[in-house]
């Protein structure tokens, strides 16, 4: 009898279902889950076009053509070319190098608004779901608060109150994502709370902390998983508004909403200055919504 | 073992409180195995939740191991003398923990040392094989997943198992198996039990005495035994045990 092949090795491996170990429990779910998400082809494509926005960003220098803050007024407003790919601005910057350093500026916006919108949801909703009574109250009153205002008229109301900059920025539509993400979570909970191994956890003595960080979060987790991808497409319109309405990103630094309003005052003589970025901001969305729907697919437990 | 005096659970308040346990005196000594049947909604499951510390609204005194146990929170060396075992064995396992997370937390909670070994054995006393230990409850059958709650329940070592209806949710193949194995583990280790069921036949398999629950009162507590020769007194224990026996045809029944 021959030797399997070191590759099949590792995927009967993967797939056996007699675990001796967690962490190859962990890689079997892992594994499964990755089979089930690479035959939806649209997610796929949506999560391609996010991780090449993410080697973009992490290697932009190398990527980049030019200097993108260098300006060169005798080079102003070219159209595409070979020498620049994406044509020039009104300030003789590359369109290409701009956009390719403006896709950290975008990410850098996205993630930090995520990270900062997960926690509070999760706390804030696994609070108000399982301990419920007046917290219940007292937190969805206040989400109801933050519910109630568009989200970027607030983020506009917070960016001219703190000043324009990206930091502000995020902040601002950071105080506009969380509200659906708690009211998310605490819609799961409700559904979770008075299940059996909750209450089998009760009956050994868990407290509260335990049950809502071991036992509640890890099951919401999938669903705000999903939420929080799509969001990303409308965090990235919504700093893109906010930089379009010059409250977002500050020039010279190089962000795609920005690019796009500047580009507007020449829109007839150089369309490339606003169809490139919006192009990028359309493509962005479109894949992180894709994204998002294959991870629904796979992820959520009605479709287990 | 377990002593309960005057017990009554209301939900609701005022006089449309819909009181579903009305003063239960009841004690289940060392050792013992208590059934309590009944159909549903004759408050059977509330008293074993009231006993377990499920139900936190509970009048009355409820002693455990001699100690009076209070409604809402109990220190966890209480917690610890008794254990619960669910109805439904897909709800009751945490559907993201591995068997062996499931198994660790108990001693978690508890603080209690030399971990790996116990799961182990945990695992061997209700008859699954190691390797299910790192496997996800959805990868096991509803039998398993059985023996994985019963498996939970004890590896707290716990003098006392409170048995929600342990097999209705079983295929009925199954069902002899988990009972049989409920039967071993109290044979080998004393273990104290209230089984609560609807089906009279699963209770008097294992208990020895039997308590008949209507409207939230018991209307007969009996034995194995008298139940088996037919010396039961009230007419819903008779209709209960007449049901037990099965469909019978009415041709097959002699007229007169």
């Amino acid at each position: 009898m021959s030797v399997p092949p070191k590759s099949e090795g590792l995927r009967a491996w993967l797939l056996n279902e007699d675990f001796s170990s967690p962490a190859q429990a962990r890689a079997h779910q892992a594994y499964v889950t990755w089979l089930r998400f690479s035959a939806n082809p649209l997610a796929l494509g949506g999560l391609i076009v996010v991780v090449l926005l993410v080697l973009a960003a992490w290697f932009a220098p190398w990527i980049a053509t030019h200097d993108p803050l260098e300006q060169d007024l005798a080079r102003a407003l070219l159209p595409l070319s070979s020498a620049h790919w994406f044509g020039t601005d009104e300030l003789g910057r590359d369109v290409y190098s701009r956009l390719v350093y403006g896709a950290r500026t975008t990410l850098y916006i996205a993630i930090l608004v995520t990270v900062i919108v997960g926690p509070i949801g999760f706390v804030v909703g696994a609070a108000a779901g399982y301990v419920g009574g007046w917290v219940d109250t007292v937190l969805m009153r206040i989400t109801d608060i933050f519910l109630a205002f568009p989200s970027l008229v607030l983020a506009l109301a917070f960016s001219a109150a703190l000043g324009p900059g990206i930091e502000n920025a995020v902040i601002a539509i950071a105080l506009t994502v969380w509200p659906p993400v708690a009211r998310l979570v605490r819609a799961e909970t409700l559904t979770f709370r008075k299940a059996d191994f909750v209450v089998a956890a009760e009956l050994q003595g868990a407290g509260v902390a335990r049950i809502m960080f071991l036992y509640i979060v890890p099951l919401c987790a999938p669903s705000v998983v999903i939420r929080l991808t799509l969001n990303m497409a409308s965090i990235i319109l919504t700093a893109a508004g906010l930089g379009f309405l010059g409250l977002g990103a500050q020039p010279p630094a190089p962000e795609w909403g920005a690019m796009a309003a500047q580009g507007r005052q020449y829109l007839l003589d150089a369309w490339w200055l606003t169809a490139i970025p919006g192009m990028a901001i359309l493509l962005v969305s479109l894949a992180f919504n894709l994204l998002g729907d294959g991870l629904r697919d796979i992820l959520d437990p009605k479709n287990a | 073992m377990i002593e309960v005096e005057n017990l009554t659970v209301a939900f609701g308040h005022g006089p449309r409180a819909n009181r579903v346990v009305r003063g239960i005196d009841m004690t289940v000594g060392a050792g013992e195995c208590f059934g309590l049947v009944g159909e549903s909604g004759c408050g059977k499951s509330t008293l074993l939740g009231a006993i377990a510390g499920r139900v936190k609204h509970w009048q009355g005194a409820i002693t455990i191991a001699g100690e009076k146990v209070g409604p809402v929170k109990r220190p966890l060396a209480q917690l610890r003398r008794q254990q619960m075992v669910f109805q439904d064995p897909f709800g009751s396992l945490h559907p993201r923990h591995t068997i062996d997370r499931t198994l660790m937390e108990p001693l978690r909670i508890h603080g209690i040392a030399d971990r790996e070994a116990r799961v182990e054995k945990a695992l061997e006393q209700v008859g699954l094989p190691g390797r299910f230990r790192f496997r996800y409850p959805h990868q096991l059958s509803g039998g398993q997943r059985q023996r994985v709650a019963i498996a939970r329940a004890l590896i707290l070592e716990p003098s006392i198992l409170l048995l929600d209806e342990p097999t209705s949710a079983l295929d009925v193949s199954i069902q002899a198996e988990i009972l049989n194995l409920l039967k071993d583990l109290r044979e080998r280790s004393g273990l104290t039990y209230v089984l609560v069921s609807h089906d009279m036949a699963v209770v008097a398999h294992l208990c020895d005495r039997i308590a008949v629950m209507q409207d939230g009162v018991f209307v007969e507590i009996s034995s194995r035994d008298a139940m088996i020769r037919d010396e039961v007194h009230h007419p819903y224990t008779r209709m209960l045990r007449e049901g037990s026996l099965g469909y019978r045809p009415a041709a097959a029944v002699p007229p007169g």
